[in-house]
């Protein structure tokens, strides 16, 4: 039996309370962790706490997207929006602060911005009943223009200083991105397992129909997902907008695929129905390590290009090939 | 025989960590000979023919063709022995037309390296035209009705030169004209000497196709039987391994109440006037042929498709039903006919599955609460004697009977007091559908009012109280218990 790599009735039976936590995300989880080792041994730098802080800073941004993006694919859907939202989102709130408008009514509107974006996005996909790849694919250049239009073109500077204390400062020594990021997952993971809600929303990417016949309003389910993946989009705007002190017409291009990226490095999948939040979460760890580590080590910015799409690859093959033996 | 031996499957034995599939099976098929494969659900027959056409390899065992010895590897080389299988979910490409579909891979070119469409056309039609096809060869078959895709594929398999054919299930989506169209065809290549191996869950079919009957039991032989010497009740003893009981039967209860009452539904093309009750502790069978609107009568009433005209009243009133929300929170229940494709969500697990329309009714603040439905997911699972009754094995991997104890399932969690249910036993084993009459019966005993759809007319007769018939989307005859016959319920579903 040591031949076939099947998990034995048996085994399945019997009680592994972390197996359905772990079990999965176990082959991303040494990947990241080879990464880390290879790193360091390369560079001793890598493996610096302050380093290691600045990994996670710098994958939040592609975290938080990436959340929501686990939740639209695990719908079997797509939200190729997210980056130009980040953009639109930044840019508002940006400019709101710069024109003397209070901090808290600057974020408020941000995120409202993408709140009402992913609500455009879904309903264009439900009562349109277009599929999400189109509908996103238009929206991502739609409001890509509209900020383009806005902004005319020019980035707005001036954020508040206590703006980016809030957002980007730190908190008991972590970068604020970095707790803001593992809320949203920590939550993320618990509406998604432990929420009517959540279940549902893996039942309509399982099965849409038998999601639909169990009584289920499938339609209103799938706007709220897009409006998450939306707010979700204005959360990482905040945190860019509050790290780099402005915002440019042109920032966030390019999120959306890091995002794909890492949802489906972390095992969802595109068809739908499956899913992991602490999945996709190493998925971005692992974008963001590699940039880090590449960059310690003074690869050219060319070639982290081609070490990122193939790592992307890679980790999805082996995932792919672990589930083919696993099912 | 021996001379004429095509296929000789010796000592297969199959291991899954924690099952043992196959146990040592023999199964022998000669040229010219439809061999029945029959067992209950998990009998071993799928797992058998996978090994024969090559989707896994046997543990040990030996497989020969035609007095030579042959390691199936994969499908292709399966498919080079001359073994072809005609699945049940059919496996052209929709898109494609019959002519695309019988060349695929091995597409006919001419002297230029292009493809001859002209000539493969020709082909096509030349195939074609022995399975008594007259179709238009350049229509995707995906527009084609299924009995011709099927038929569509038993001549891409044959004109490949397949010598064993192995049919799973290829009734259980067809007409009864559609079925002798089916046979016509499988005694022809029966005469020209091809092998076949039929499963199928349909004695009646078996002894009006079959020379031989191999049957499983447990991933084990229990015996041949040549089927003009034999008769269903033997057959069922085999497979089950003791006496068969009387199905479908059930004693009627005096009505109650009316419960469910359906007024002059109409969608335009598809349903007209419909107009149907159903009373408390009653069970009303809907029959009909494939196609008469039978499904869609049922979808109509909970919302799932729109309706053009008609109203539906509970308990006298009326209710607006526009979507399987409404439905669900008016009580309705509906167990599709599909069940993998609208039944289940399959990589979930049973609990998921079991509680999904009643899983707000879970929560504390807004958060599932797991243990409760765990509890609730066993008891469900208890009430449609689920075996083994382990709520956390995934639905995809559960036999058809399991599955469709999963479908009802989740509805008993409900509040539904209506139950629609679609083609509830098909496809599934004899045991397995006993439990479900069983269970349709404390349905109606505990007040329920149960709406049966099934193609089945031993089950029409044996478990309804009032009996309706349906053709071309309209409700043409209706009758009780008492007055209801077989021959009654044909006539008014065929005549026009």
């Amino acid at each position: 039996m040591a031949a076939t790599p099947n998990v034995s009735t048996v085994e399945r039976l019997s009680p592994r309370p972390w197996s359905g936590l772990l079990g999965r995300e176990s082959g991303i989880i040494i990947g990241l962790l080879a990464l880390c080792v290879v790193f360091s041994w390369l560079n001793p730098a890598f493996m610096r706490v302050d380093n290691l802080l600045d990994v996670a800073l710098q994958s939040s941004i592609t975290a938080v997207l990436a959340i929501g993006m686990t939740i639209v694919i695990i719908t079997a859907g797509i939200d190729l929006s997210v980056g130009s939202m980040v953009a639109l989102s930044a840019y508002l709130t940006a400019d709101l602060m710069a024109r003397g408008v209070s901090v808290p009514l600057a974020i408020v509107a941000g995120l409202g911005s993408g709140l009402l974006a992913g609500a455009f996005n879904g309903l264009l996909i439900t009562r349109g009943k277009l599929p999400p790849f189109i509908v996103t694919l238009g929206t991502m250049s739609l409001m890509r223009g509209l900020v383009l239009i806005y902004s005319q073109g020019t980035p707005v500077y001036g954020v508040p200083p206590e703006f980016k204390a809030l957002i980007a400062g730190r908190l008991l020594g972590v970068p604020a991105p970095v707790v803001i990021a593992a809320v949203i997952a920590i939550l993320a993971h618990l509406v998604l397992n432990y929420t009517p809600f959540g279940q549902q929303v893996i039942a309509i990417g399982g099965n849409e129909e038998a999601a639909r016949l169990s009584g289920i309003n499938v339609q209103r389910r799938l706007v709220s997902v897009y409006m998450i993946s939306g707010v979700l989009a204005g959360v990482a705007a905040l945190i860019l907008t509050a790290r780099l002190g402005a915002a440019e017409p042109i920032s966030g291009t390019g999120y959306e695929l890091n995002a794909i990226a890492a949802a489906v490095m972390g095992g969802a999948s595109l068809s739908g129905g499956q899913g992991s939040i602490l999945g996709t979460v190493v998925g971005a760890l692992i974008m963001g390590a590699l940039q880090n580590g590449l960059t310690l080590n003074n690869v050219p910015a060319f070639y982290q290009q081609v070490a990122v799409g193939a790592v992307i690859i890679v980790a999805v093959f082996v995932d792919q090939a672990r589930r083919r033996n696993g099912a | 025989m021996t001379a004429t031996q095509l296929l000789d499957m010796r000592d297969i034995t199959k291991t899954y960590p924690g099952v043992q599939a196959l146990k040592q099976v023999n199964l022998d098929l000669s040229a010219g000979e439809i061999l029945a494969l029959v067992g209950e659900n998990g009998a071993g027959k799928s797992t058998l023919m996978k090994v024969l056409s090559g989707a896994i390899t046997a543990d040990s065992g030996e497989i020969w063709l035609g007095g030579q010895r042959v390691q199936m590897a994969d499908p292709r080389q399966a498919r080079d022995l001359g073994i072809a299988m005609i699945h049940q979910e059919l496996a052209l490409a929709p898109q494609f037309s019959a002519t695309q579909n019988l060349f695929m891979g091995r597409e006919m070119t001419g002297r230029s390296g292009l493809i001859d469409w002209r000539a493969a056309r020709q082909e096509a039609r030349r195939i074609l035209a022995r399975f008594h096809l007259d179709i238009d060869v350049d229509r995707p078959v995906g527009r084609m009705p299924l009995a011709i895709r099927q038929m569509i594929e038993i001549a891409r398999a044959i004109s490949l030169g397949a010598r064993i054919v192995i049919m799973d299930e290829p009734t259980s989506s067809l007409t009864t004209h559609e079925t002798e169209n089916l046979f016509q065809v499988t005694r022809q290549l029966r005469d020209e000497g091809v092998g076949i191996i039929y499963i199928s869950h349909h004695l009646e079919e078996l002894f009006a196709l079959c020379d031989r009957a191999l049957v499983l039991r447990d991933g084990a032989g229990v015996g041949s039987v040549v089927l003009a010497n034999s008769d269903r009740d033997q057959l069922v003893r085999m497979m089950v391994g003791r006496e068969p009981s009387e199905f479908a039967q059930r004693e009627p209860l005096p009505p109650g109440p009316e419960l469910l009452r359906v007024e002059n539904i109409t969608r335009a093309g598809v349903l007209h006037g419909c107009s149907l009750t159903v009373h408390q502790g009653e069970v009303v069978g809907l029959a009909g042929l494939v196609g008469a609107g039978r499904s869609e009568l049922a979808r109509a009433i909970i919302g799932a498709d729109p309706m053009d005209g008609g109203r539906i009243l509970l308990h006298g009133q009326e209710v607006r039903v526009r979507s399987p929300e409404d439905a669900a929170k008016a009580g309705i229940a509906y167990v599709p006919e599909d069940r993998k494709g609208q039944g289940l969500v399959l990589g979930m697990p049973i609990e998921a599955n079991l509680t999904l329309p009643v899983l707000p009714r879970l929560t504390k603040w807004g958060i599932l609460r797991t243990r409760e439905r765990r509890t609730l997911a066993q008891k469900l699972a208890a009430d449609v004697q689920m075996r083994p009754p382990d709520v956390r094995r995934q639905v995809g991997k559960l036999s058809g009977g399991n599955q469709q104890k999963v479908v009802l399932g989740k509805w008993l969690g409900d509040n539904a007091s209506v139950f629609i249910l679609d083609e509830p036993t098909r496809g599934i084993d004899v045991e397995a559908k006993v439990e479900i009459y069983t269970l349709i019966d404390r349905l109606a005993r505990a007040g329920a009012g149960v709406l049966l759809i099934s193609s089945e007319l031993q089950e029409i007769l044996g478990l309804s109280d009032r009996i309706a018939v349906m053709r071309q989307g309209r409700i043409v005859d209706e009758s009780s218990r008492a007055d209801a016959t077989e021959e009654r319920i044909v006539q008014a579903a065929m005549a026009g």
